[in-house]
């Protein structure tokens, strides 16, 4: 149908001036025209801006000393549940604060000794970390692909699957998050366990994940059902549908590589959330049992012994603030980047 | 014998005296199609409270091959008429068949055999073309999704195609914000192509383009019509655009089509006022070539007033509300769209009291706009002034 003759005239009748949206040409190895992708110049646009990258940087240092907890207290030669104070008595003084300054700062133990029970501050937060992180981690994804289907379910079929979709967000969005992790947390572990026994830590971690996640998704899918309306109506979805392309492939193919950029850019503002928010419950005493090491616990604990040892709040609250600015600011960047427009 | 009888009946329903003989069975046919959008509202519960009558009962043809234009203002619902005939929109009322086959209220699994006969061309290049996927991926999509693979493989056929429509093969790995409008409209005629259609309807296909890109695209499109053998159904909001594409023309105000006839009827022996109206609005230079009786140059028509609102449309003929020639009778009985006397075979207009079939000037100009009247009326006073 298409010979080549007919394809030759078709060349020629093309002007040159048409061809002016071409000026960013690249030409790649094979002599091919390869053209940028959206998400290529996101790339491009985000490697520009320096703050976004020095704070990437910073939460991956983060997420790397989370994931390598364990080599690192291997090499440094102690383990976060040890009592210390307790096998040397040089460590601890009579009211079981440290002995040194600075609560114990010294080049056996860098950020000094927990009071009372003498555990290394250094080890406990490197594990605390590796412990909130794992599971704002969980609570995020877990709380995304909710999100997701939910939000493109809600938006690509309308009507009463919208309808229904739409109310129970609302429902979900009407509960007051920390009331209710605190007040729900303790009932959904009495349910499951005999309130005399201790709870195991990883049905505790279970129980916290659940309850976050069922109240983290709603922001994200009231999002995504608002773009996925405005997607539905675009033209290019109308010519997969003029092409008899499935639903399932169209949400995939068309709607899905579109929202990639509120997904991402949520998620980033999500993750930091999660941990101050699973700190908070920690705090609150609803967290994970000891001896688990907690980020949130040490901030209990440093609470507690503030008057006598401000040092050992010192670190975990430093390590806390600088973590949540650097991923605030790589969020921001994050939307920037996708979306130049926007910009501030 | 009544194998005899029962033919002439059926020939006798589908032709309605609209098709010149030659044609054979139509391609694709709408009879009585109707498209009513609902308004929502009301509180607690939402319901309907009222309905846009976007389209209300049209019939239309169009034959294998054949170039159909669709021609009314902005809002008259010929966007509509294109996605119900693309099976996009849900008629409410009416019947579609293809190729003899009702279509009206199939599936997307009874449409599968004949999805990749009946494509269509959109309005806006920028919505048209998914912003994260590379040429090669939207116009290969189509082929995906129906199984087809021409021989040489999909990358080859989608790079004759590129060549087809005017663009680089190399582009195929580029995405759609590296193109001008006219380069993506056509990318998109390329995927409209990239199933071998039969019927292709475009919906305003150059309207968003540069006045100085138009003429490419248009040229294009003729092009494939008439090089493939493809039918289609050009959609454009004035008269002057699809003049050279059509040949036939249908005119739609407000939910219905006015008239429709051979392209040669409409443009030099117009009857609806409104089909009037709307050539008077065509530049000269376009209809250079139309045989004017007359020679005095052009007819002048200015109408007053906007398009009333397809949620509560003129009772009767709904043109009546702008209609220099309305008389009591156009409130209260709607027009049928027949073959009035004096009209060609195929030439059909909904109007009771229809205009001389000519463009050429009338004695006095009809300008129904007060305000363009004065303005007009009064030139050498303005020019004083200023
Ligand atoms: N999805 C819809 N819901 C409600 N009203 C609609 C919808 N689509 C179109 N309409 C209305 O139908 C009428 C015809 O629209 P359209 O077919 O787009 O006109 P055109 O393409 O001729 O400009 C307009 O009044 C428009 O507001
Ligand atoms: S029917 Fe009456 S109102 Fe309608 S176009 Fe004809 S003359 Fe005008
Ligand atoms: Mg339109």
């Amino acid at each position: 149908m298409t010979s080549s003759s007919q394809a030759a005239e078709a060349g020629a009748d093309t002007p040159g001036p048409d061809d002016a949206g071409l000026s960013s040409t690249r030409v790649a190895k094979n002599g091919e025209l390869a053209g940028r992708s959206p998400g290529q110049l996101m790339w491009m646009r985000f490697k520009r801006d320096r703050t976004g990258v020095i704070s990437a940087c910073v939460v991956l240092a983060f997420f790397l000393i989370a994931a390598l907890a364990p080599v690192i207290s291997w090499l440094y030669g102690k383990d976060p549940y040890t009592r210390y104070g307790e096998l040397d008595p040089h460590l601890l003084n009579d009211n079981a604060y440290p002995m040194k300054p600075n609560g114990g700062i010294d080049g056996e133990y860098w950020f000094g000794l927990e009071p009372g029970l003498g555990r290394d501050v250094f080890t406990q937060l490197i594990y605390g970390i590796r412990t909130s992180l794992s599971l704002a981690v969980i609570v995020t994804l877990l709380s995304v692909v909710t999100a997701i289907v939910i939000g493109v379910a809600g938006g690509y079929f309308g009507g009463k699957v919208d309808y229904f979709l739409g109310r129970l967000t609302d429902l979900m969005m009407s509960f007051p998050n920390q009331l209710f992790f605190v007040a729900f947390t303790p009932v959904v572990a009495a349910l499951l366990v005999d309130p005399r026994d201790e709870m195991p830590t990883w049905l505790r971690s279970c129980v916290l994940i659940y309850v976050m996640w069922l109240l983290g998704w709603m922001t994200l899918a009231r999002l995504l059902r608002g773009q996925t309306l405005s997607l539905r109506e675009r033209e290019f979805v109308e010519a997969a549908k003029v092409a008899g392309t499935p639903p399932f492939r169209i949400v995939r193919k068309e709607l899905l590589p579109n929202l990639v950029t509120p997904i991402l850019v949520q998620a980033t503002y999500m993750l930091p959330n999660n941990v101050t928010a699973i700190a908070g419950l920690s705090f609150l005493g609803v967290g994970l049992p000891e001896p688990t090491p907690d980020w949130g616990k040490m901030f209990a604990k440093g609470a507690e012994v503030y008057q006598s040892d401000i040092t050992y709040m010192f670190f975990p609250g430093g390590a806390m603030v600088i973590f949540i600015l650097a991923f605030n600011l790589l969020g921001d960047s994050v939307r920037d980047a996708f979306d130049p427009k926007s910009g501030r | 014998m009544s194998e005899d009888l029962t033919l002439t009946q059926h020939g006798e329903g589908s032709s309605e005296g609209a098709r010149p003989a030659r044609r054979g069975e139509p391609l694709l046919r709408a009879e009585k199609l109707a498209k009513h959008f609902p308004i929502m509202g009301g509180f607690p519960f939402k319901r309907k409270v009222g309905e846009v009558q976007a389209v209300s009962g049209i019939d239309l043809e169009v034959h294998a091959g054949e170039s159909f234009g669709l021609v009314g203002e902005s809002g008259c619902g010929k966007s509509t008429t294109g996605r119900l005939l693309t099976r996009l929109l849900e008629p409410t009322g009416g019947t579609i068949s293809y190729a003899g086959q009702d279509i009206t209220h199939a599936t997307r699994k009874q449409m599968a055999p004949i999805r990749s006969e009946i494509q269509m061309i959109f309005q806006d290049p920028y919505s048209s073309l998914n912003p994260r996927q590379t040429v090669g991926a939207i116009i290969g999509g189509p082929m995906e999704v129906n199984g087809i693979n021409p021989p040489g493989g999909r990358e080859k056929r989608i790079r004759e195609l590129l060549e087809t429509v005017g663009l680089n093969p190399e582009h195929y790995n580029r995405f759609p914000h590296e193109f001008s409008g006219g380069q993506r409209q056509r990318i998109g005629v390329a995927r409209a192509l990239a199933l071998e259609p039969k019927l292709i309807v475009a919906d305003e296909p150059v309207s968003a383009l540069d006045v100085s890109i138009q003429a490419q695209v248009v040229n294009l499109l003729q092009k494939v019509q008439r090089e493939m053998g493809i039918a289609f159904v050009f959609i454009a909001h004035d008269l002057a655009i699809v003049r050279h594409f059509s040949e036939r023309v249908a005119v739609m105000y407000l939910g219905k089509i006015v008239e429709v006839g051979e392209r040669e009827a409409i443009y030099s022996r117009p009857r609806h006022p409104y089909t009037h109206a709307l050539l008077s609005a065509v530049p000269e230079a376009v209809l250079a070539g139309e045989e004017q009786s007359g020679g005095e140059g052009k007819e002048r028509i200015r109408l007053a007033g906007d398009v009333p609102s397809p949620i509560n449309p003129p009772s009767g003929c709904r043109f009546r509300t702008r209609c220099w020639k309305a008389q009591d009778k156009c409130a209260t009985e709607e027009p049928p769209l027949v073959r009035i006397p004096g009209n060609e075979e195929g030439h059909l207009t909904a109007c009771h009291f229809p205009e001389e079939p000519t463009i050429a000037a009338r004695e006095e100009d009809i300008v129904l706009d007060k305000a363009l009247k004065a303005m007009e009326d009064a030139p050498a006073d303005t020019a004083k002034k200023s």
